[in-house]
Parts: structure tokens; sequence; C-alpha cells
């Protein structure tokens, strides 16, 4: 190997014809995928070793006698690559063959089917009929703790959630038992992967039906889920996840892949905390004191009303929640300047301690149990409360001011909270008893209904999208308030989330020369040195 | 006291000491001029000894043949941390029954063997992989390297030269697929024994990720007696490319199975009738299955004027492998015999490579229908076409063995099967 003696920038190659051109050390099965061309694989995935052991990514190098597994054979200058050659495509034929002699047929039953590897393989290359007439192997089912279910027979041996748990979990619960037809995946103890805190991802790299959740076990098919990129709520690490809908509600959370924050990863206290984005009972109508009593209105009607009531000598202050927008929380701390300035009070929860994980160093579920905190420290917002993120607020108590609420559910206050204030806001998405004073309530929608950013633990801001319609009245809280902005002639309603972003900078230095166009699905990093180059 | 069975026609190098327990001590390894070529090996540089192994033409007994001396040179020259010799005693090929007699008559001749060959690759610690179920040759060996450690053979600054050599017995836990050489260093690992992906090949990354060889009990066994005498004293025996000594294991349906030492090259057809004593009364020639059941199988035709080396058994359209000579008279139910094969490579694949895993089972159940009689004309065809999709499509060879019988079997006794395949017909002479 004499060309591979002195480093080299780049390596030459041609792969079906057509030339790539990589970094060395990169694999035949890395290089085709970057010019599209998805080399069928099991046992492979990015975030694991490669065993090498499915066959199903063998392809035909010119000057090799055998197939060799495009996983983990390296590129070298000059090589071709056929993957769609009749050697090739038979030999993957052959395989899907052998996989299909024990699989069982219950795809109508299955909660992968629709995105299973399985199936859009053999859709795609496999034989019309199976030629097996012999009877299938029979494991069964086992529980394996936790959110986990296994069908055994169902398995396709790519020991991806065992590398998983020995590699990147570095838990190590699950093995292999048993060689040959016989093999099957088996938890060591009872427990099994019941308390691994980031168990649920072996069910999201399983390419077949073999692991499954029980939370989403035969809730909804693959292909009636609508797919939304979207920010974990549930902790300022601040996951990349999808949002899985089906009928308006969130099925459940995928995590979606960042090399930067989660790789391919998430954690179970996450992937599980959902359901409170699909409640019903929720802020429907804007609502206002007509007299003693609290009574719906339009838009129009509730925002002059509170326009009207505005009076900007009066001392204001503010409770806001680090679960709300970054858009939010900036057009909030402007419109509480705009009247004066006061101080902006931020309850949030916090765990006892972190759970990394050690396999992804950068990845932890953290302390921090909010997914914006960073955004309301950077906007000078002060945080008050306990760890459970209640408390902290008996100061307003009395307070006679103009008090503005966005976003918290004041849970843990009754229903005599800010009576004595002037005039009292409450900007929220369910209702609460703490509202029952105020002088106008508006329907705001939850992350998973609006676009919008999070700041989290490492400064990085990331947009969410909307993957759930919210109540028809719902409006995003930078609106109203931008309105009052407006209407105190100190800015401009803004029309669209990226707007409210781009006003949001001119209060958060940290933000500046940041687009949405620029953050796109991967985040970007505050403060980070901008490229410059040179004309 | 005569080994059981031996024959005029036999030379005895290897086999020399067998059948006397007297050589499975020190003493009665030195009596027999034991423990010289390791002095001797001792007093020359390791590129002398690789080269007087290289001139012995040694080609590795554990089935691939490839030569000794070779392999040896393939280890860095250079030392940048542990190197690491495995002797490979997982005996476990189907017919084959020479290592285990090696470990139990003669465990010195294997100890010196290890020995020089660790002195050769610079290696300070050699593993002798025994197979599970060898529970007595595990212990003679184990009592062996014991006296050896007391005797200054092994251990701290052998005989003096300032050479650090150890020796670990190692017993496996009875899987077959542990005798591929790089699942066999993940058991010694503590791993699943999973064969690994090549390359990275053992003498660059083996045992503990560190330069490792490899070699056969016989191929170790060989080397005092090659440094002992030279290389060119060994090429007396055999061809020329196939040069020395080989232990035959023949079993199956001739008068005298056993082990016997016999120059490579040696006839097959006087191996059967003169050495091993012919067939039962009224019997005649079959098939043989000559190198391990992993091989393909010959005919009678295919017999005639083969000559047991690993050319003159290529040229047959089989392999040489191990020389585990299976004869199998007129009596024989090749379709029977067969699936008893492919069942036992469906047992003992390892799973990891679906092909294997998957289709060793689906052969082996396809070939008891048809042997129950529930076979199809078609079924052949599947037979042959699976095999093909199971050859050279996985990480070990496991797979491949498993479908070269059948696809062999299919070839040469096609009538076989398809008598069965026409039910009620009776197969083999009555």
């Amino acid at each position: 190997m004499p060309e591979s003696t002195h480093p080299q920038e780049t390596v030459t190659l041609t792969i079906d014809g057509r030339e790539v051109i990589v970094p060395p050390g990169t694999t035949i099965l890395q290089a085709a995928e970057s010019m599209g061309n998805r080399i069928p694989h099991y046992c492979y995935h990015p975030g694991l070793s490669a065993p090498a052991q499915c066959r199903l990514c063998l392809v035909e190098v010119e000057g090799a006698p055998k197939l060799q597994p495009s996983c983990v054979t390296q590129v070298r200058d000059g090589q071709v690559v056929h993957t769609t050659s009749a050697k090739a495509t038979a030999m993957r034929q052959g395989v899907l063959e052998f996989y299909l002699a024990n699989h069982p047929l219950d795809c109508p039953i299955c909660d992968q089917s629709g995105e299973c590897k399985l199936q859009d393989y053999v859709h795609a290359e496999g034989r019309k009929h199976g030629r097996s007439r012999e009877p299938k192997r029979v494991f069964g089912r086992d529980d394996f703790g936790g959110d986990v279910l296994f069908y055994g027979d169902r398995c396709v041996m790519c020991t991806r959630c065992v590398r998983f748990m020995n590699e990147v979990a570095q838990d190590p619960r699950l093995t292999v038992v048993e060689r040959g037809n016989r093999s099957v995946i088996d938890t060591f103890f009872e427990d099994g992967v019941e308390g691994s805190p980031y168990a649920g991802n072996i069910v999201d790299i399983c390419p077949v039906g073999a692991l499954v959740s029980k939370d989403f076990l035969h809730k909804a098919r693959a292909w009636d889920l609508d797919h939304t990129p979207s920010v974990c709520p549930n902790c300022s690490q601040g996951c990349n996840i999808d949002l899985h809908v089906r009928d308006n509600r969130v099925q459940r959370l995928k995590p979606r892949a960042n090399p930067e924050v989660n790789g391919h990863w998430m954690c179970d206290y996450g992937r599980h905390r959902y359901e409170w984005i699909n409640r019903d009972d929720r802020l429907r109508r804007p609502l206002y004191r007509e007299g003693g009593d609290t009574v719906p209105g339009e838009w129009g009607t509730v925002l002059s009303e509170l326009l009207e009531r505005l009076e900007e000598t009066r001392p204001i202050r503010a409770v806001a929640s680090p679960f709300a927008s970054t858009e939010e929380l900036a057009t909030l701390r402007r419109v509480v300047d705009a009247l004066g300035g006061g101080e902006i009070l931020f309850r949030s929860p916090e765990a006892d301690d972190e759970i990394p994980l050690p396999g992804f160093p950068q990845l932890a579920r953290r302390r921090d149990l909010s997914p914006n905190r960073r955004a309301a420290e950077l906007l000078g917002m002060k945080r008050v409360g306990d760890a459970e993120g209640r408390g902290g607020l008996e100061s307003l108590a009395d307070y006679t001011g103009t008090l503005i609420v966005l976003g918290d559910a004041l849970a843990d206050m009754d229903e005599g909270f800010g009576s004595h204030a002037a005039l009292y806001l409450y900007l929220g998405s369910h209702p609460s008893p703490a509202a029952t004073k105020a002088d106008v309530v508006l329907p705001i929608p939850t992350f998973a209904e609006q676009e919008g950013t999070f700041i989290n633990v490492e400064e990085r801001v990331q947009r969410f999208w909307p993957g759930l319609l919210p109540p028809e009245q719902a409006r995003p809280a930078w609106m109203p308030l931008g309105a009052i902005l407006a209407r105190l002639g100190a800015g401009e309603l803004p029309a669209t989330a990226a707007e409210a972003f781009l006003a949001a900078a001119e209060l958060m230095p940290e933000l500046m020369g940041l687009r949405y166009e620029t953050i796109g699905t991967r985040g970007a990093i505050l403060n980070e040195p901008v490229l410059v180059t040179a004309p | 006291m005569a080994y059981p069975y031996t024959h005029e026609k036999e030379v005895r190098v290897l086999s020399r000491g067998w059948g006397d327990p007297r050589t499975r001590t020190v003493e009665g390894w030195k009596a027999m001029g034991g423990y010289t070529a390791l002095e001797k090996a001792l007093g020359m540089s390791r590129q002398e000894v690789i080269e007087e192994v290289k001139v012995s033409g040694l080609r590795g007994r554990g089935g691939a043949g490839f030569p000794t001396g070779i392999k040896w040179s393939f280890m860095p020259g250079e030392k940048k941390g542990p190197h690491y010799l495995c002797c490979n005693a997982d005996e476990s090929e189907p017919g084959t029954f020479k290592d285990r007699e090696l470990l139990r008559w003669t465990p010195h001749q294997l100890i010196e063997g290890c020995l020089i060959g660790a002195y050769a690759i610079q290696a300070e610690h050699v593993f002798i992989y025994c197979r599970g179920e060898f529970f007595e040759a595990t212990q003679v060996l184990a009592r062996a390297v014991e006296e050896a450690y007391e005797a200054g053979y092994i251990g701290k600054n052998i005989l003096g030269s300032g050479q650090d050599i150890d020796i670990t017995v190692f017993a496996g836990a009875g899987a077959y697929i542990c005798g591929e050489e790089t699942a066999l260093m993940n058991s010694i690992e503590g791993r699943r024994g999973l064969p690994r992906v090549k390359p990275p090949f053992p003498a660059a990354v083996g045992l503990f990720g560190k330069p490792t060889t490899i070699n056969n009990v016989e191929t170790l066994s060989s080397i005092p007696h090659i440094l002992n005498n030279g290389g060119s004293w060994y090429r007396q025996w055999g061809t020329e490319k196939s040069p020395g000594t080989k232990l035959f294991c023949v079993s199956g349906h001739v008068r005298r199975p056993g082990n016997y030492e016999l120059p490579l090259g040696f006839p097959l057809e006087e191996l059967i009738y003169d050495v091993c004593g012919g067939f039962r009364e009224g019997r005649s020639l079959k098939a043989v299955i000559p190198g391990g059941s992993s091989v393909p199988i010959m005919s009678a035709a295919d017999c005639e004027g083969c000559t047991l080396d690993y050319e003159g058994v290529v040229e047959k359209g089989s392999m040489l492998g191990c020389a585990s000579v299976i004869i199998m008279d007129d009596s024989t139910n090749i379709v029977k015999q067969v699936r008893r094969m492919v069942d036992f490579y469906a047992h003992e694949s390892c799973g990891q490579c679906t092909p294997c895993r998957e289709g060793t089972q689906w052969l082996a159940r396809i070939l008891l229908r048809i042997e129950k009689g529930r076979g199809t004309a078609e079924d052949l065809d599947t037979l042959l076409e699976l095999g093909d999709q199971m050859t050279g499509t996985t990480i070990c060879v496991l797979s491949d063995s498993a479908a070269a019988p059948v696809a062999s079997s299919i070839q040469k006794f096609k009538d076989d099967y398809l008598a069965l395949i026409r039910r009620g017909e009776k197969v083999g002479a009555a």
C-alpha cells in the first residue's frame, strides 16, 4: 500500500460511475452517502462502532476478490466501487431473503411498519416471492423494563441496542445470548433496562420492530404521523427533537440528529414529558374584566381595553416563564422597559443533579429543567423561588402597580393573586386560579404551536417550529406585547417570529448578526466569532 | 508399546512419543532429545530461526496451509509493545483428532515449539487455547507447563538467555467457532467468541490489540524437529510445495481408523486400502471427505490417483484442510451425512453474519425435509442458490464451510438426493 504512506488531503474514488472526493479515513458507505447514495445497512449506525455483521452493505470493489463491507472499508485513491452491480444487487437480494426466512410478516400489527428498514429494503430490492417453506423460529415477546418491549421474532440481530448500551450509555444491560440461529437479545437481570436514563434510544435505533416503546404501542401508524423539527423543552440541554403528531396531538418525541448538541440521542426524562402539550384545558379566548367578572371578548376589544388601561407613569413589575420563547421574553422586556422599567422575576425548576450520557459527553439531562432560562438571564430577569419552581412571589401579593405575567401558570398561588394590582395582564396557555383576578387574560400557544427560539445551557440559540395548531384565538405573546410597544411608540409590531427575533437582537447584543435563516435547524452559538472572508 | 494402530509406512516424527507416558515429563522428553532445539534456537538470531522455518517449507497445519515462516515474518520487526503467540489447540473440526494426541502424549514437544516461536516473533507471552472438551489433554498440558516452569524452560531468563517467556494454558468453553483465530482471541480476552473483521490482521492488531501470531498445535510441534535437524532435513519428506510429514486422522468405514503420520503426497488409495486396512467385507468406497467436514466431498472416482498433499487434493476438487480423512463406504446415505454436518454448522454458527446465521439453519431444514422424504426437485436448486448466497459474504468462512459439502454432494451424489425425493426408495446398498 505505497500510496497510503504519505498523508493526503483528500481521496478521489468512483462510486457507481460518479467521482467523489472525500477526506482520507472516510468509509465507502459514508462517501456514498455524501453523494446521496444510501447503501442499505442495519448494523452500522453513525453513533456506534461498526461490527460489519449484517452483511447488507457489501459492495463490489474492483480488484478485491470478495464483496467488501462498505461500513468499515476505508476509501482509497482511485478505488472503483459498484453498489448496484449485478453481483452486489444479487448479494443484497440474498441477504434480504435470509432476513425474511425467520422474520414474521406481522407488519399490520407492528409499530415499526412504515418506518421499517426491512420493509423498505425488501420493497426496493427483495425477491418477489420468498422461497422458504420451513417453519419460522419463534422467540415471543419480552418486557425489557422501562419503556421498552422486545419482540424477539422481528429482531434482525444487528446488535445496535447492545452496542448503544455498552458504548454510549455505558450501562451494559443487554447482550446477545445463545448463538447462531438461536441468538437473541436479552437482559442480564429481571430489571432489564429499567431505570437506565437513556434506554429509550434503543427503540429509535432498532431498524425493525423488535424494540418498541410501550408508551407508543399501537397508538399510531408511522405514516399517519407528521414530523416537525423542534427542541426538547424539558431541560436546558435543548436536545434537537422531532414532534411526531397525529390529529393535532403529540404522539411521541424522537431525537433529531445534531452532532453538536445531542448526537443522535435524547434522555428518557425528556422523551416522556410531552403529555402536557396535549392538555385540553386551554385558554381559548381573550378575557377582560367587566365589573366584577372576567368575560370573553374579541381580540380587538380586549386589546383596546388593555391599551386604554395602561398608564405609563405607574410602576410595573412582571413574572416571566423560562419556558417561553426568546422572542416572547425579549418583547416582554421591551414592554417593561418602555413603561419605565421594573423587575422581571422568573421561577425555574431544578433537579438535584445532572444525568450525563457517558459515551457522548456533550449531552446531559441538565440540572436546570427549563429550556430557555439562559435567555431570561441574558435579559436581566431575576430567578426567584425554589428548586420546584415555586415560591418567591410573596412581594407581589400586595403589589399595586401594573403586573404582567407571561407563561407562568402560578400553580402555587391562590385566587387572590394580583388582586391589588392596578392593572393585571396575564398571558398564558392554560387556565390558572391565579389568573382569576386578572384584568386581561390573553391566550398564547405552547412552544409546540408556534415558531420561536430557545437558548440552551451552552448559549446555543435553536429554533423550533409549530407542529400543532394552537387554539384558534391564541397568539404568540410577542404579538400583543408588540402591539403595546407600538402603541407606546417604542417599536413596531413584528409581523412574524423572525421579525420578533430581529427586534430581540436590539436588546440582546449576543444575538447580533443572527437571523432565522442562519440559525437553521442546527442552531448557532452566541457570541461566536463570525468568519469574515476577505474580499 | 505400540500406539493403537501404527503402520510401517508411517514416518513418526511428531508422533514418536505417542503411547509412552514418559514423554509427558521433562525428563522423558529430554531423554528423547527434547529441549535441545530450544537451546539451539536461543543461540541463533530471530531472523535465523525464521529463515530455518522458511527453508523447511512448513505449512500451517490448521487447515489453510499458509507457510509458517512467512507468517512469522509478518510480525513487526521493531517492537513497540507486547507481542503475543497463540497456539490454537481448539481442535473442533469434525473428523479431526490429531492435536488432542499431541497435547496428551507430547506436551513438551508443543511447549518447546511455542517457546521457539515466541522467541522468533518476540512474544513474551504464549496462550495455548485448548478446546473446552479436552479435559484430560488440558490437564496433561497444564502439568507439563508447570514442570517446565520449574525446570527453567519457561518464565524469567530462560536457560540463562535473558529471554522471558510465559505460557498460559487457556481452556475454552466448547464453541467450534473459537477455533477461528480472531474468535479465539476474543475468547481469551473474555468476550463472546465472535470472529473479527479483517483487516486489521492479527499480525498488526491481534490479542488485546497487540501484534499476534496464531499457529496450530501440529505446526508448533514440528518446530523443534526442524530447528534440531535443519530445514532441508524436513524437506526429505513430502513434495516440493508440501514438504514434511503430516498427521492424518482417518475415521469412517475402514478397518483401522486412527492417527497416522505420513509424508505429504501419500496416495489416498494406499491410505485407505493399505494403511487403514480397507473396508468391511463386501463394501466398497463411496465417498471421502479428505480434510475435515468443511471441505468438498470427493466421489470414489475423484479418489483415483489422488495424492494427499495441498496441491494434489485441490486438483481433485477438494482441499487437504487439516487432513482429517472421513471415509464412507457404499452403505452411506450421503444426504443424511451432509444433513448431519450442516446441522453441526447451524448449531455452531456464532450468529453474527446474516447469511450464516439464517442460511445454515435453512439448509439444515431443507436437508432434513429431503431426508424424511418430503423434498422436491426445486429444493436442490434452492440449496445450491442459498449456498452461493452464503459463500464469500461473511466475516469468517464457517458459512462457506457449511455450503461446500452441500454443493459438492449435490454435484456428485445427485442420485442419492433424487432417490429420496422420489420418496420410498432406499438409499445405499442393502
